[in-house]
C-alpha cells in the first residue's frame, strides 16, 4: 500500500542485525509468491502469523453494517492470505518486546510506524506486547525492518511458538523483590527465540519472570513456565536461583501454575526451560488445538510424571555454552539513573493535579532519592505524539528507558525525585497526566470486538464508559473501591485477564425476543495479587448496558457491609455466590426492543448488535422461544454447580455440571424437533450426529472444543473429583452452555446479502 | 537522507486536517452513529470499513472512520478538533492530483458532516486554516531538501485557490513527518472552498492582493 514499500529494503542496508535482514528478505519474497498464487493458504498464514501479522476483524471480507450483512469490495477481490482471509483486508502487527523494556529510539521508530501504517495508535497488551491495528500485508516487511533497526524482532510473536517473555516491570528497583529479573528475562526470550526445540509445539507457550512471590506485576501463576525470584544461603554465600511453576494458563479454561520446583538454580534456568519445551513438543497435543496448551499435558500425565519427564529430558541434553554464558555479566547488570538522588520539595507552585497524580502514579524505588512514575494509557493507547513525548521525557529525566507493565501503562523507573513537578507537566501537557494508575479507574481491556476476530462484545467500549465514569467520580470512591481491578475480555478467551479481576467481565450473547443482545459474564472473586493467585467464577450474565450498574450496585454494597480490613475476595467469600447473584437478578433483565433500543446495541458502536456480527434474527418477534426458557433453566443448574463447588461439595458440583450440559444438549435437540429418548446416551448421540458431525454447533473459531468438553464430561461421568477438576468441569460447563446460545444465535442468524 | 533519496521526494499518502472552529457544543460520541451511516450508506467512492472509537485517547484520533484507501476522523490531536482525511492507498507521482484528490475528499466530509443531522449547527469547519501532512518518511522527510523539491507545487496549488493571500508554515522537527501549516487571510467555509476547488485554475482564487509568505518553525 505504501508508496515506498520498494525504497526501505536499500535504505536500511546496514542497519539491521544480517540474521534479521535476511529473514524479512524471505518474508517478502514470500509475500511475493503468494500473490502469484505459489503458496498455500495455510503455510502462508502460519508463516505471517509466526512474524507477528495477524488478521483482523472483518477479514472475510464480510461486515454486519447494522442492517444487513455486507460483502467487503477489496480491490483484491479474491486473493488471500490465509483460509477465508482476504488479501487488502487489514491485519494486526503484534510486536514481541522482552520484559517490556524499551527505548527512546524504539519509542520513536514505533511512533513512526503507528502513524504510516496503522491508525496512529499503539496499543500495548497485557503481555508486554505491541499491537498496530489496521495495517496491510503488503507494508509489513518494510515495517519490521524499520522495527529491525532498532533491534526490534517480530519473529513469533504470533503461531505456536514462544511468546514475548514478560517480567515484573519494577525489576531492579522494587522494594521487595529477592533480585532483578531483567537479565535473566532478556537470556530466555532470546535463547528460546528460534532455537530447533521451540519449532514443533502444537500450541503457543508464555513465560514470565517475577521478582517477588506477593504482588502481581509478573503474573507467574497464570503462565506456561512461572519463575519468581528466590535466593538461598549455600556455601557460606548467597545463591541466586528461581522457584519454578509449570502447567499454567487463562484461555477459556483457566489452570493455576503448579509448583514444579522450590529451587533451581541460575545455571539450570536456561536448560530447564529447553527441557520443558522438549517434553511439551514431543508429548503435547497436535491436532485438537483445544487442548493443545502445555497446562493440558500437565493435567493429562500429572504433575510428578510431567516432572520426571522433564528431568530425563534435562539429564539428555547436550551442553550449550549459552546456558550460563551470559551470567558473568548479570550480578554487575543494573540500570543507571541519568541524575543524582533528590528529594520532592512539595511547593504551592506545583502543577495542578500534580498531588493526585503523584499519590497514585508515583512508587518509591528501592534506591533512596528515586521513584518510579507510571504514565496512564486509558485501554493501553498511545499515540504517535505522545510516544516522541515519552522519547523526550526519557532522554531528559531518565536514561532513555521505559517499561511496559501487563496493565497495559508504561513505567519510568530512575526519577530523581525532586523532577516530578516537572516530569508531570510535561507528560500532563502532552494528555499522558492522568492519576489513577492501578486504581478501579485504570480499566484493563482485549481489543475485543473493536478489532478482534473472536470478539463477541465490545470490551473496550465497555471499558471506556467505566474508565470515564471512575475517572469522574475520582474523588467520592471510596478507599476500598479505589484499589480494586476491572479486567474484561471480549470473549472467553482471558485475553483481558478477566478471570484474576477483582470484578472481571467476559463477553457473552443472549437471545432475547428474537434479537440478540450483547451481555457480559460477571466474574468475581479472582485475585490479582500474588502473581495471580485465585480465579474468580462466573455469577451470571449481565446485559452490556447494565454493567456500570452492576458494578454501582457490587461496590457500594462492599463500602456498606464490609468488615474491618476485609478484602473484597473475602468480602464475595463471605456474602456467597447466591447473594451475589441475587443482588444483580433484577440488572439481567432486558426490556422489549420497541421500549429500549439501546440494549440491542453495543457500547461505542451504533449498530444492531448481532451474534457474531452475523446478523439480527430472522423470526425477530416477541414471542418467546422455549429454548430460551430451557437455557436459562440450564444457567441456573451451573450456578448451582458452582455454589456447590464453593462448599466444598466437589462430587455435587461435577455432577450438577454434568447434567446442565447435558439438558442444554436436549434442548438444542428438542428446538430442532430432533427426536431422542430422555436418556444421556441417546442425547449423547444425537447431539454428536445432528450438531457436531455435522458442525453446525462449530464455532466459527474454536471449532468443535465445546462440544467435546461435553462428550468428555459424559464419558467420564463416574470420575472421582477434587477441587481442581470439579472447578474446571463447571467452567467447561459454562463454556457449552455459552456455546449453545451461540449456536442457537448463530441458526437464527440472517444469510449474507452482496 | 541521501541526495539519491532526495530525488524521490513525491506528494503521496496526503493527509489534510479542516480545523473546526467554537467547538463548545460538539459530542465526539455522535460521530460514531454518523460514521456507521456513511458506511451503510456507502457515501464516498472509497470502501469504507468500520468505526473506531479513541474518545477515551487524549489528544488522540477521536472517532475514526476507517476505509481501505483512505481514513477520515474527528481528530483532536494537539488538543484541537478538526477532520482530518488520511490518503493510504499509492497513486501516480502527481503532486497537484494527489493535493486536490485529498482536499476535495476533506472539503467534502467537512461539508457532510456540517449537514448531519447530530451536527447540524453545532459543527463548523473553517477551511481558512488546515494541515497538510505528507505521512511517508521515506518519500518526504521532513526537511528542507524536501520543501525545495516540493515549494513550487505546494504554492502552485495553494495559489490556485488563494490568489496570494495565504501564509505556509513549516514546523521543523525532524522526527516528524513533513507538514504544512496553510493560513489563508480572510475565513473560508468547506463550500466555498470545495466550489473553488471544483472550478480550479488561477480565477478560482479568493484573496487576491496578500503576499504569500514561507516560514519554518523548529
Amino acid at each position: 500500500m505504501k508508496a515506498s514499500n520498494g525504497f526501505w529494503r536499500e535504505a536500511l542496508i546496514g542497519r539491521m542485525p544480517g540474521y534479521l535482514a535476511k529473514e524479512l528478505d524471505i518474508f517478502e519474497n514470500e509475500i511475493a509468491l503468494k500473490k502469484q498464487g505459489k503458496i498455500d493458504d495455510k503455510v502462508f498464514a502460519e508463516t505471517r502469523l509466526r512474524r507477528g501479522a495477524y488478521g483482523q476483524r472483518y477479514d472475510n471480507g464480510e461486515r454486519h453494517d447494522g442492517r444487513v450483512k455486507r460483502k467487503l469490495a477489496y480491490p483484491a477481490a479474491s486473493l488471500t492470505k490465509g483460509p477465508n482471509t482476504l488479501w487488502d483486508a487489514p491485519g494486526m502487527q503484534r510486536i514481541k518486546i522482552p520484559f517490556g523494556g524499551l527505548n527512546a529510539e524504539q519509542l520513536e521508530t514505533l511512533a513512526e510506524l503507528a502513524e504510516e501504517y496503522s491508525d496512529g495508535i499503539a496499543h500495548l497488551t497485557t503481555r508486554q506486547d505491541v499491537q498496530l491495528h489496521f495495517v496491510h500485508i503488503e507494508d509489513v516487511p518494510t515495517l519490521q525492518r524499520r522495527l529491525a533497526a532498532v533491534n526490534i524482532t517480530t519473529r513469533e510473536a504470533c503461531g505456536n511458538t514462544v511468546r514475548n517473555v514478560t517480567a515484573c516491570p519494577y525489576a531492579g528497583v522494587c522494594m521487595g523483590e529477592s533480585f532483578d529479573v531483567t537479565p535473566y528475562a532478556k537470556a530466555t526470550a532470546y535463547f528460546l527465540l528460534g532455537h530447533p526445540d521451540t519449532q514443533n509445539f502444537g500450541r503457543k507457550f508464555k513465560i514470565a519472570f517475577s521478582g517477588c512471590r506477593e504482588n502481581a506485576c509478573g503474573l507467574t501463576r497464570i503462565h506456561d513456565i512461572g519463575l519468581i525470584a528466590v535466593t538461598r544461603q549455600f556455601s557460606g554465600r548467597t545463591q541466586r536461583g528461581f522457584e519454578m511453576y509449570g502447567g499454567g494458563g487463562l484461555g477459556t479454561v483457566p489452570y493455576q501454575a503448579k509448583l514444579m520446583e522450590e529451587f533451581i538454580t541460575e545455571e539450570e534456568l536456561l536448560p530447564l526451560c529447553q527441557a520443558m519445551g522438549r517434553v511439551f513438543a514431543r508429548l503435547g497435543e497436535k491436532k485438537n488445538r483445544n487442548t493443545a496448551r502445555m497446562k493440558f499435558l500437565v493435567a493429562k500425565l500429572g504433575l510428578e510424571e510431567f516432572k520426571r519427564l522433564v528431568a530425563l529430558e534435562r539429564a539428555s541434553l547436550p551442553h550449550d555454552e549459552r546456558w550460563t554464558s551470559y551470567l558473568q555479566d548479570v550480578e554487575r547488570y543494573e540500570e543507571k539513573a541519568l541524575k543524582p538522588p533528590s528529594l520532592l520539595q512539595i511547593r504551592p507552585s506545583a502543577p495542578a493535579g500534580f498531588e493526585e497524580w503523584r499519590k497514585t502514579n508515583v512508587a518509591p524505588q528501592r534506591q533512596p532519592g528515586y521513584v518510579t512514575a507510571m504514565v496512564t494509557l486509558p485501554l493501553g493507547d498511545i499515540t504517535a505524539a505522545q510516544l516522541r513525548k515519552v522519547a523526550d521525557v526519557c532522554r531528559k529525566y531518565v536514561k532513555e528507558t521505559i517499561r511496559i507493565t501487563v496493565e497495559q501503562n508504561l513505567l519510568m523507573r530512575w526519577v530523581s525525585e525532586a523532577d516530578l513537578p516537572a516530569l508531570f507537566a510535561e507528560l500532563e501537557d502532552a494528555g499522558l497526566g492522568q492519576p489513577g494508575a492501578g486504581t478501579i479507574a485504570d480499566v484493563t481491556a482485549c481489543p475485543g470486538t473493536d478489532t478482534c476476530k473472536l470478539g463477541i462484545s465490545s470490551s473496550r467500549g465497555l471499558a471506556g464508559e467505566l474508565g470515564r465514569h471512575f475517572m469522574k467520580e475520582n474523588g467520592s470512591v471510596d478507599e476500598a473501591v479505589r484499589g480494586l481491578r476491572i479486567k474484561i475480555s471480549g470473549c472467553f478467551n482471558s485475553c483481558g485477564q478477566h478471570h484474576i479481576a477483582d470484578l472481571g467481565f467476559y463477553g457473552v450473547s443472549r437471545n432475547k425476543n428474537g434479537y440478540a443482545v450483547p451481555h457480559f459474564q460477571v466474574i468475581l472473586g479472582g485475585q490479582w495479587t500474588e502473581n495471580g493467585g485465585a480465579y474468580g467464577l462466573a455469577i451470571g450474565a449481565v446485559p452490556s448496558k447494565r454493567i456500570p450498574d452492576a458494578v454501582n450496585r457490587i461496590t457500594s454494597r462492599y463500602v456498606a457491609e464490609r468488615q474491618a480490613n476485609e478484602s473484597f475476595q473475602d468480602f464475595v467469600r463471605r456474602i456467597g455466590k447466591a447473594e451475589c447473584k441475587k443482588m444483580l437478578d433484577d440488572l439481567t433483565r432486558v426490556p422489549p426492543h420497541d421500549a429500549d433500543p439501546s440494549f440491542y446495541t453495543d457500547w461505542a458502536d451504533a449498530r444492531e448488535y448481532t451474534l457474531g456480527d452475523m446478523g439480527v434474527g430472522e423470526c425477530a418477534g416477541e414471542v418467546v422461544s422455549p429454548i430460551e426458557f430451557a437455557l436459562t433453566a440450564c444457567e441456573r443448574e451451573v450456578f448451582e454447580a458452582q455454589l456447590h463447588l464453593d462448599g466444598g461439595e466437589f462430587e455435587a458440583a461435577a455432577r450438577t455440571a454434568c447434567e446442565s450440559m447435558l439438558d442444554a444438549a436436549a434442548a438444542l435437540l428438542d428446538w430442532k424437533m430432533l427426536p431422542h429418548e430422555k436418556l444421556p446416551g441417546s442425547i449423547v448421540e444425537q447431539f454428536r450426529k445432528q450438531f457436531y458431525d455435522t458442525q453446525i454447533f462449530f464455532d466459527p473459531f474454536g471449532g468443535g472444543k465445546f462440544a467435546q468438553y461435553f462428550f468428555a464430561a459424559q464419558e467420564n461421568v463416574s470420575a472421582r473429583h477434587d477441587a481442581d477438576t470439579a472447578h474446571r468441569l463447571v467452567d467447561e460447563a459454562q463454556l457449552f452452555l455459552e456455546a449453545c446460545h451461540s449456536c442457537y444465535g448463530r441458526m437464527m442468524a440472517q444469510p449474507v446479502a452482496v | 537522507m541521501t541526495a539519491e533519496m532526495a530525488g524521490r521526494v513525491q506528494v503521496q499518502h496526503v493527509n489534510v486536517k479542516i480545523f473546526a472552529e467554537d467547538t463548545a457544543g460538539v459530542d465526539l460520541a455522535e460521530a460514531i452513529p454518523v460514521f456507521h451511516r456513511w458506511i451503510q450508506e456507502s457515501v464516498c467512492e472509497e470502501l469504507l470499513i468500520d468505526v473506531a472509537d479513541y474518545r477515551h485517547v487524549p489528544a488522540g484520533p477521536g472517532v475514526l472512520l476507517v476505509g481501505h484507501e483512505a481514513n477520515y476522523s474527528l481528530d483532536l490531536s494537539e488538543w484541537r478538533l478538526g477532520l482530518l482525511y488520511n490518503r493510504k492507498a499509492a497513486t501516480d507521482d502527481n503532486p497537484r492530483e494527489n493535493l486536490t484528490q485529498a482536499f476535495r475528499a476533506a472539503l467534502t466530509a467537512c461539508q457532510r458532516l456540517e449537514q448531519e443531522p447530530e451536527f447540524r449547527g453545532k459543527l463548523k469547519f473553517n477551511a481558512a486554516e488546515y494541515e497538510v501532512i505528507l505521512n511517508d518518511r521515506l518519500l518526504a522527510p521532513n526537511t528542507e531538501a524536501t520543501w525545495q523539491a516540493l515549494k513550487a507545487d505546494f504554492e502552485n496549488f495553494f495559489s490556485s485557490l488563494y490568489g496570494v493571500g495565504y501564509t505556509l508554515d513549516r514546523p521543523g522537527d525532524p522526527r516528524e513527518r513533513f507538514r504544512v501549516v496553510v493560513k489563508a487571510s480572510g475565513a473560508v467555509d468547506a463550500l466555498t472552498l470545495l466550489q473553488a476547488l471544483d472550478r480550479g485554475g488561477r480565477s478560482a482564487a479568493l484573496f487576491g492582493h496578500s503576499l504569500s509568505r514561507v516560514s519554518q518553525r523548529s
